[in-house]
Parts: C-alpha cells; sequence; structure tokens
C-alpha cells in the first residue's frame, strides 16, 4: 500500500504530495483555481506544481467558481481527471447548481455515458479568524446532494492517502480540508501555543503512492465509556478533552461523511451504549443530526444515554467571538458529563 | 427606516422603473416593419483570424445568404453542392415531421412532455452540418435537428421520449432530454446553460491534449442571462477555447419576450464584444447563412484563433413546449408576420431555383419521412409508452447515483424491493 520514504510534512505538503504523485502518474490529471498556478495557491497547497508539471496542467483560473467546477465538468466529459480548488469552502456556492444539478448527476441523467471524475478540494472551517465568509463548514450541503462523496482529513498521513483516493475516484469527490490544522493539531485551546505536525505521528508520510480507500472511518483512541463522533478539526480537540479528563472514550474520525463508514459507528456505539456528536458547523440541519438519527435507528436498544451533539451555533461565523463560537473544551467537557452522568 | 410609500422631500424629478414589454400582446396585429433586415450581401465576411475588436460590426449586422428570393448572393454564400443542398433540407424537414408526430404522441398521452423547434431547423440542422462529425456538441434542449443531422436512430429519440424499454437512458430523463455521446451529443441538463461552462471546459481539454476537435454549444436567449453563460464566456476569452457559441434568439422564453434577457438594449451578438471574443449575428432563417457563420466559426476555433459567439436570430413558432399555450402571451399571427420566412419553405424554395428541386418532389419526401417516422413511431411504441405500465427494473433507480452502490443506497433500495413486493406481489415484471 505504501511507497517510497517516509517524510514529515504537515498537511499542506501531503496534500501537496498527493496532487504531485497523481499529476505524474495520470496524464489526465489537471489542477486548476484562484491563485493555485504560479503562485501556489493562498495556502500554498498547489505551490511548485505548475513549475514541475506545466503550465496546461496546473493553472489559475478566473475568479469564478461556476466557471471552475462547470469547466471541470466539460473536462471530465472529454476524459480528464479535474482537481478544481475553491479558494474557501465558503465561495463554492456560486459553483453549487454545477456542482448539484450537472456534476452529481451526469453518470445517473446520462446511464454511464459520461461520468464527472472531479475532486473539489477546498479549505473550510474557523479558528483562522476569518469572519463569516472564511469560516464556514458546509459539508452536510454536501452530503445532502445525491452523487457527491464527502470527504475530510484530519492529518497529513490520511489527507494524501484520502486524496489520492479522491482522485482516482470516478465520481465527483468534494474534499473538505480543515485549515485550522494544515499546520498543526489543535487541541481547542486558541490561548495555548500551536503545536507543529511534526510532533504528531500523522506527520511520517511516505513520499511516494498510497491511497486510503474512502468510506472508511479511523478509530484514533479505543474506549469503553463512550463513543466520540468526529472529523476534521475536531478529532483533535475532542481527543485533547477526553485526555485531559481522563475518559476511557472511544474516538472515530469518521473521514469520509458519504459514503458513511456505518459499521464501524455501530459497533462502537453498541459497545460503549454512549454517542456524542462533534462538528464545528452550525446545528439544525448539521451532519451530527443525520448521525443521530443513524446512530437511534441502529443502536437505540443499547444506548444508556440520549445521543448529544456539540457543534457551532446557528449564527453566522463571528469574528471578534470566534472563540466563542467553536465548539471548544468547555462545550465537548460539558456535554460528556451529561452523557455519562449515570 | 424609510416608509415605503413615501420618500424625501426633493426637487429632483422621481426616478421611474422600466419593466420592458413586448410590442405585440393577444389581439394585436403585430408589424415586424422597423427590424433592420441588410441588404443580403451587404454583410462583409472578414477573414478567420480577424481579430475581435476589428470585426465588432458584426455583431451588430446581420449574415445573410439567401434573399426573399431564393438567390445565394455575397461574401457568405458556402457554394454547397446540390447534394449537400438537399440533405439539408431532408433533415430539416425530418426535424419538422419528428415534430409533429412526437408532438401529437404527447396530446395523444403516450408521453409526459414535447419540445418542437418548428422554425429553428437551421440553427441546429444546419450549424451541425457545418461542423466535423467528431466535434462535441452541447446541445440545450431545442436541439433534435442535431442528432437527426448526425443520423442518430429515430427510434432511440422515442424511446427516450417514451421513456421505454428501449430508453437507455432507463427512464430517467425528462422527454428530449437525450444523450448521446458516439454521436458527440452531450447529455441535455434540463438546468439552462449550464452546459456553457461545460462545453468551454471539453474545448479547453481538447485544445490541452493537442487533439483536433472543437465544441460546440447552444442556448435560448433567455437562459443567456444566466450567470453560467457569462462564466463561460470569460473563461472562453480567457484560455481562447476552441469553442463555437450559439445563441438561438427565438425571441421568446416561454412567455418572456427578448427583452427580459437584454435584447432591448442591444444584440445577443454583442455580449462578445465585452468578452473580446468574435461575435456574429445571423439570419437563423437562412440556412445557407447559419451554414456560412458555423463553418466560419469552425475554422477560426480550429487555427487556434479563438471562439466565437453566434446569434442566430430567428422565431420560435410554436408554444415554448406541450405545457405552453402562447395564445395566452403574444400575438396570434406572430410567426407569419415574421420577415424572415421559414428556413425550409426559403431553402426549398432556393432548391426550385437552382432547378435542383420541385414541389412534387418535395411533396413526396415530406410524404416518405412522415411515413418514415410513423413506422418507427410504431417500431418504438412496441416498446412500450409512458404512463401505461412501468418498463424498467425498480432497482435501476439506484443504479448510477454512483460507480459503485454504497450500503446506504443499497439499503433504501431493499426498502423500495419491499414496497414493490407489497404493492405488485412478489412476480412484478416490469413490462
Amino acid at each position: 500500500m505504501m511507497s517510497g520514504d517516509i517524510k514529515t510534512m504537515n498537511m499542506i505538503e501531503a496534500i501537496n504530495s498527493a496532487m504531485d504523485i497523481m499529476l505524474e502518474r495520470d496524464p489526465n490529471t489537471v489542477v486548476m483555481g484562484e491563485d493555485v498556478g504560479y503562485f501556489g495557491g493562498v495556502f500554498r497547497a498547489t505551490a511548485g506544481l505548475q513549475k514541475k508539471h506545466g503550465k496546461t496542467r496546473v493553472f489559475d483560473t478566473p475568479i469564478n467558481e461556476c466557471g471552475i467546477i462547470g469547466v471541470a465538468v466539460g473536462m471530465g466529459a472529454y476524459g480528464l481527471r479535474p482537481v478544481p480548488e475553491i479558494q474557501f469552502a465558503d465561495y463554492i456556492y456560486p459553483g453549487l447548481d454545477q456542482l448539484v444539478s450537472e456534476a452529481a448527476r451526469l453518470r445517473y441523467r446520462s446511464a454511464n455515458d459520461f461520468i464527472c471524475p472531479m475532486t473539489v478540494r477546498t479549505p473550510f472551517g474557523g479558528g483562522i479568524f476569518g469572519g463569516q465568509t472564511h469560516s464556514q463548514s458546509p459539508e452536510s450541503i454536501m452530503t445532502h446532494i445525491c452523487g457527491v462523496k464527502t470527504v475530510i482529513p484530519s492529518n497529513p498521513y490520511d489527507a494524501k492517502g484520502l486524496l489520492i483516493a479522491a482522485i482516482e475516484d470516478n465520481d465527483p469527490v468534494v474534499f473538505l480540508e480543515p485549515k485550522r490544522i494544515y499546520n498543526g493539531p489543535f487541541s481547542g485551546y486558541y490561548d495555548r501555543p500551536v503545536e507543529p505536525w511534526s510532533k504528531h505521528d500523522a506527520s511520517a508520510v511516505p513520499e511516494g503512492y498510497y491511497r486510503i480507500d474512502l468510506g472508511k472511518a479511523a478509530t484514533v483512541r479505543a474506549g469503553e465509556a463512550v463513543t466520540v463522533l468526529a472529523y476534521g478539526t475536531m478529532v483533535h480537540v475532542a481527543k485533547t478533552v477526553v485526555e485531559e479528563r481522563g475518559i476511557d472514550a472511544e474516538i472515530l474520525d469518521l473521514r469520509t461523511l458519504l459514503p458513511l463508514d456505518i459499521d464501524a459507528i455501530e459497533a462502537s456505539v453498541r459497545k460503549t451504549g454512549r454517542c456524542l456528536i462533534i462538528h464545528e458547523a452550525t446545528r439544525t440541519s448539521g451532519f451530527g443530526a443525520e448521525l443521530a438519527a443513524l446512530v437511534q435507528e441502529r443502536c437505540f436498544y443499547h444506548l444508556e444515554a440520549p445521543v448529544e451533539r456539540v457543534t457551532g451555533f446557528d449564527t453566522p461565523y463571528p469574528h471578534s467571538l470566534e472563540w466563542a463560537y467553536f465548539p471548544g473544551p468547555v462545550r465537548i467537557a460539558t456535554a460528556l458529563d451529561k452523557i455519562l452522568k449515570d | 427606516m424609510p416608509e415605503s410609500d413615501s420618500r424625501p422631500a426633493s426637487n429632483l424629478p422621481p426616478l421611474s422603473l422600466h419593466i420592458p414589454e413586448p410590442r405585440y400582446r393577444p389581439g394585436d396585429t403585430p408589424d415586424f416593419g422597423d427590424i433592420v433586415v441588410p441588404a443580403v450581401d451587404a454583410t462583409p465576411r472578414p477573414s478567420e483570424d480577424t481579430k475581435p475588436d476589428a470585426m465588432r460590426d458584426m455583431c451588430y449586422g446581420l449574415v445573410r445568404v439567401l434573399d426573399f428570393d431564393g438567390v445565394a448572393k455575397g461574401p457568405w454564400d458556402p457554394k454547397l453542392s446540390a447534394v449537400r443542398l438537399r440533405a439539408m433540407l431532408r433533415y430539416m424537414m425530418l426535424t419538422r415531421a419528428f415534430d409533429d408526430r412526437m408532438f401529437r404522441a404527447q396530446r395523444q398521452g403516450k408521453t409526459s412532455f414535447y419540445m418542437k423547434c418548428t422554425g429553428e431547423e437551421a440553427t441546429s440542422v444546419a450549424s451541425t452540418m457545418a461542423i466535423d462529425r467528431s466535434d462535441m456538441c452541447f446541445p440545450s434542449y431545442r436541439q433534435q435537428g442535431l442528432l437527426i443531422t448526425r443520423d442518430y436512430p429515430l427510434i432511440q429519440m422515442m424511446n427516450q421520449i417514451y421513456s421505454n424499454r428501449g430508453d437507455h437512458l432507463l427512464g430517467r430523463q425528462l422527454p428530449i432530454m437525450y444523450s448521446a455521446p458516439e454521436h458527440g451529443f452531450f447529455s441535455v441538463s434540463g438546468n439552462l446553460a449550464t452546459q456553457y461552462p461545460q462545453a468551454v471546459g471539453w474545448a479547453m481539454a481538447s485544445a490541452s491534449k493537442g487533439d483536433t476537435r472543437i465544441a460546440t454549444v447552444w442556448c435560448g436567449e433567455g437562459s443567456s442571462a444566466e450567470g453560467d453563460f457569462h462564466s463561460a464566456l470569460t473563461f472562453a476569452t480567457v484560455y481562447n477555447a476552441p469553442v463555437i457559441f450559439n445563441v438561438v434568439n427565438n425571441q421568446w422564453a416561454i412567455s418572456s419576450f427578448s427583452g427580459f434577457a437584454g435584447g432591448e438594449r442591444t444584440t445577443f451578438a454583442a455580449r462578445a464584444v465585452g468578452y473580446g471574443i468574435a461575435g456574429l449575428r445571423v439570419d437563423g432563417n437562412d440556412p445557407l447563412a447559419v451554414y456560412a457563420a458555423t463553418q466560419w466559426a469552425a475554422d477560426r476555433a480550429r487555427t487556434n484563433n479563438g471562439p466565437t459567439l453566434i446569434e442566430h436570430f430567428t422565431y420560435r413558432s410554436e408554444g415554448h413546449s406541450t405545457s405552453d399555450d402562447p395564445s395566452a402571451y403574444r400575438a396570434a399571427d406572430e410567426a407569419t408576420a415574421w420577415p424572415f420566412g421559414d428556413p425550409i419553405a426559403r431553402l426549398k424554395q432556393h432548391l426550385e431555383m437552382l432547378g435542383e428541386w420541385d414541389d412534387e418532389r418535395h411533396q413526396a419526401q415530406a410524404r416518405e419521412l412522415e411515413e418514415l417516422v410513423k413506422t418507427t413511431q410504431k417500431q418504438s411504441e412496441k416498446l412500450g409508452v409512458l404512463g401505461h405500465g412501468m418498463h424498467q427494473p425498480f432497482e435501476t433507480m439506484f443504479q448510477d447515483v454512483f460507480e459503485e452502490m454504497p450500503w446506504h443506497l443499497k439499503e433504501q433500495c431493499d426498502q423500495m424491493l419491499a414496497e414493490q413486493e407489497a404493492k405488485f406481489g412478489p412476480n412484478w415484471k416490469p413490462e
């Protein structure tokens, strides 16, 4: 599965490496987006790729998300494997019709005449003082579309393996990158020094090709007392809190929201009898609602406490009050206490 | 908060909001005498590599070849052989015969929906004849002429319209939303103008691979108001994409006249000016002009001289679709008052004038095509029609959402199969 030497990478470098490898392996792979070419992306995810692979493989686009995704659909119909970047997930909405009505349904509506092997990469989530237009978590909008896969990595090793699998997938994938943890995992304590990825095991990334199959969750921490379902940044915040409080929690990093690893969720909740769902996105109709419904449908007779959700609030993401909004350690600890009370 | 019905005291004249209004409504007698019809040979033909800013006048003129007596004149005359001209006529007549028959089939309750292209046949047929067979077409919903011109089997079109057992799209799509990759015909969406940036993407891919094929794409003047249209033109100009943009200006978008897409202010071809691409405005009821303009644009694209926007100035003679009643919003005889006539009648007249056709042959061909459509229809109806039984296995509903069916769709499929059994018993089979 793995190949090549191991190198210490942060998440940006791992994502860059995944695209580099796919550009190398598959002449039909193209990478495009606003500022991704010569400059290498506002988060540097595509740094060096244009120089290495050429301007027709890695290029800048107009500031036009409808165009970026629409053009990628046409490239896919031709036979290319486009990897468009939407600079912030908050900017994806102008391209949503092309994603929902076109990319997602092309295989279905044409009964396999045409497919859309596109991977839309986009940074999402808060914690970088991005205000209400650079902090959103629109994953449940994506999972609500039929025909799109939704993937969210939480560390460099997974990011690379999942992105390669996403690019190789013959269906459209929305690959949401938690930008708060691009450079290091996040404990949830914004006032503590930032820890770099180099101190984390998952920064040991093979330089060569490997893939992590979509649709598989990872057990971040085994435990008996409560199952914590999380993804992206919140995996690390959850881990910090349960370790600080000495809770024997089992943390599942979902990694792919659709298709979801329901077997892993079911097995864990049946074992622990308790379930906490954590996401940064707004609460109402968030992906947590879907998870709570599934757990209730499949594990009801194993549950010893109501399923709890810790989420962002149903407000736009505020700028100055970012840390009051963020579902941090206090909100998580309060929910854990409630679930574990009796 | 200011009150909605009051305004601050001011000695300025009040502003007024313009709501476009078509000139003629039901009961009016339409008169299109003020439409400027330039002389047939008045519009010059620039070379295919002309810089867009040196040919802006083309966006405001009108490419014409056939005068109203059926004579081909001027620099745009494509000088097609009689064989090609007769083929063009036949494809247009077949398109019309097909439309008439399928419209009637909808009225007979054999399908849910149909859309005719009456009066606009040239914009698809002549346009398709002017490009290579391997060029990729991104149609809107009114380009049946394109499939017919590429000799796509009529029965497959009908099977799709009927959502019957022979429909290779498995009954998933609204009638006329065909898909035919082997005929260079992209899957029709139904959402408006979404195919515009897709065509640009296809053309960019072709160029980046050093291919020689170009893309062509169609939309109506109404949907040129969509953001996708403008996204597409932006990308096309930025990357000099080998693509032909067709705007079929048939004057009406359901009940909204072209004024609601900006047609009162300028031509649709003039959209090209702002993007710095070539624009041509063409008499869309003149098949030879449509052919010549498309050929020009195809040559331009194929020689890396970039995209062209072609406005086909035409008229939608019938309703938007079978669900539409144009007598509720426009004057009854606008189609007959339209100064550019009918494309089939005009090509017929031209061929007759050349001594290559006559009324007898025309009527015989009309009967032959009507018979062909009728026979094919009977064959198709043997495979079922919509609403009379269900023709697809239920589980096809869940196939092709993804390449491989994930667990949640398998579960839902099982649920549906249990419902099927509860409703129809264990031995039910598609009809």
